[in-house]
């Protein structure tokens, strides 16, 4: 399956799906060292983000968040690329920041975790291999 | 997005690493928020200041950004640190945290920051005209520069209003544009307000409602520190970039015809004692802390005569920059406040300094914008009132 989005950020990147129904709040919640997030009733609780092509709604909460997503490409423990139902101003700078490709405006809900995902940052395409 | 050929230049790298970069972001997030061209901007302010706030991966990134060669092109002021730049020692701020800060701050100069280290730039001197262009990030300097001066600014992040100070330009979208500049409710204050934490009252009740909406005030006749912290306190506990005051501030006549608005809000005396009251965490402070914004030069006068040949029986903080520090001295107001056992804190506030860690349980305040940060951000109670009331409190 082929999905078109917009494109945010370049690079061409494919991986492993981890999909989160929720908004993610980077700052205080997601822990550069380990790539683990710790956010207590989050779908993604206690998951690991390395390496994963990370694909949830939107972001949220504090604009630091912008320099936690800089700090786990940094340190390597961050996922490959981002996909976003809609990507707002914190994830945004934040793999503008990190060089981390990223693409919105996705039926994100067509994607299910464990899915082989080759995302194209150029382009905006997204192209989804079920399980 | 539409972009000249010198900004074409930069994005490719013809400039150098640094501001490449910088376009990118600036670039990116105009194209996100559907910006069809760029807007040379008059100045900038970074937020992201505080090392409390930005943490070890900020620094970092701060620092890899200062290394790759960048500049500002037009004057970009900063936030306030976490901590008196000066006197940290002093005043008791960790080392640890000190010697992070003062990377940060370095980072920032190398870029040519000017250190203001301040989230009123527009008491020191950067005071836009109406219908500049600007990219600030401090959301109570954004309300201010806005509303009572009818500049143009959206609430930038830390990254963006750097980036857009070194290329010079953001994208125009937003509150740059006309049409986004018109109010969207109606606020009909039927009580004389005339104290400052009264305005952060209204201003905190007023936030939660509109959220991120343009607020039209009637009813009321701030001055300029009553707009700041009218402003201040509905951009912190709402997203308030904008407002207007009837006969008040240059947009007004913008008002929207009756019956347009999504919303018109009463505003009585049950509803600043109800919000008072909310706001009220605590009691019997460790310190006042007053300066949430900065405080003015009147503001600091005003204190300065309460307490002058008397002794405080309570800590006090106020709160503001440093060049304001040095005409309070000049005046002979610092020597006043610090006989009778307060303190002039420069560089930072309440609210982005590591209080937590400094011994502080409940602070009193007379700022909308503290009461709203400081039970989450800092671990604090609060006792919110007037400056009047918390200074008589403190001398009895």
């Amino acid at each position: 399956m082929k999905l078109k989005g917009r494109a945010i950020m370049e690079g061409i990147v494919e991986g492993e799906a981890l999909v989160s129904e929720m908004p993610i709040g980077f700052y205080g919640k997601v822990d550069t060292e380990t790539g683990i997030i710790h956010d207590e009733g989050h779908d993604l609780d206690e998951e690991c983000l390395t390496e994963k092509i990370l694909i949830f709604p939107k972001g949220k909460g504090s604009t630091v968040g912008s320099f936690v997503i800089y700090g786990l490409e940094k340190k390597k423990t961050g996922p490959k690329a981002i996909i976003n139902a809609e990507t707002e101003p914190i994830v945004a700078t934040g793999v503008i920041i990190a060089d981390l490709p990223c693409v919105d405006r996705i039926d994100i809900s067509k994607i299910k975790t464990g899915d082989w995902i080759k995302v194209n940052g150029e382009t905006g395409e997204v192209e989804v291999n079920e399980q | 997005m539409n972009l000249t050929k010198e900004e074409e230049g930069i994005l490719n790298g013809e400039e150098g690493e640094g501001v490449q970069k910088a376009m990118q972001l600036v670039v990116k997030l105009g194209d996100i928020f559907g910006a069809e061209e760029l807007v040379e901007i008059q100045s900038a302010q970074a937020s992201g200041v505080s090392y409390k706030s930005i943490k070890d991966e900020g620094l970092e990134w701060l620092e890899d950004f200062a290394s790759l060669g960048a500049k500002t092109r037009v004057p970009t002021f900063m936030n306030p640190a976490g901590m008196d730049l000066e006197h940290w020692d002093y005043f008791g701020f960790p080392e640890d945290f000190a010697e992070k800060q003062l990377r940060i701050i370095e980072a920032f100069e190398e870029m040519d920051v000017i250190p203001s280290a301040t989230c009123t730039p527009y008491l020191l001197g950067n005071i836009p005209q109406k219908g500049e262009h600007l990219a600030w990030a401090e959301s109570s300097a954004v309300s201010f520069a806005n509303s009572a001066l009818g500049a143009r600014t959206n609430r930038e992040g830390g990254p963006s209003a750097l980036a857009a100070g070194i290329c010079g330009k953001t994208g125009k979208y937003g509150y740059h544009l006309d049409e986004n500049r018109h109010a969207t409710h109606k606020i009909d204050v039927e009580i004389e307000i005339n104290k400052v934490a009264d305005f952060g009252a209204l201003g905190h009740k007023v936030g939660k409602i509109v959220e991120d909406g343009v607020p039209y005030f009637t009813g009321i006749k701030p001055n300029t520190d009553q707009l700041k912290a009218l402003g201040a306190a509905m951009a912190a506990s709402g997203a308030v970039a904008l407002y207007h005051v009837e006969d008040v501030t240059p947009e007004a006549k913008e008002e929207r015809p009756a019956g347009q608005y999504v919303e018109t809000i009463t505003f009585g005396e049950k509803d600043l004692k109800e919000e008072k009251e909310k706001l009220n965490t605590g009691e019997k402070p460790d310190c006042i802390m007053v300066g949430c914004p900065h405080s003015s030069i009147i503001e600091i006068e005003k204190i300065a005569k309460m307490v002058k040949g008397k002794n405080l029986k309570t800590k006090l903080w106020i709160c503001t920059s440093r060049p304001m520090k040095e005409l309070a001295r000049t005046a002979g107001f610092v020597e006043a406040i610090e006989n009778a056992g307060g303190d002039i804190v420069c560089d930072t506030c309440m609210v982005v300094a590591p209080i937590e860690q400094m011994g502080f349980k409940t602070v009193a305040v007379n700022s909308g914008k503290a009461a709203e940060y400081l039970p989450a951000h800092c671990k604090q109670k609060v006792v919110f009132d007037d400056i009047e009331t918390l200074i008589k409190g403190a001398l009895e």
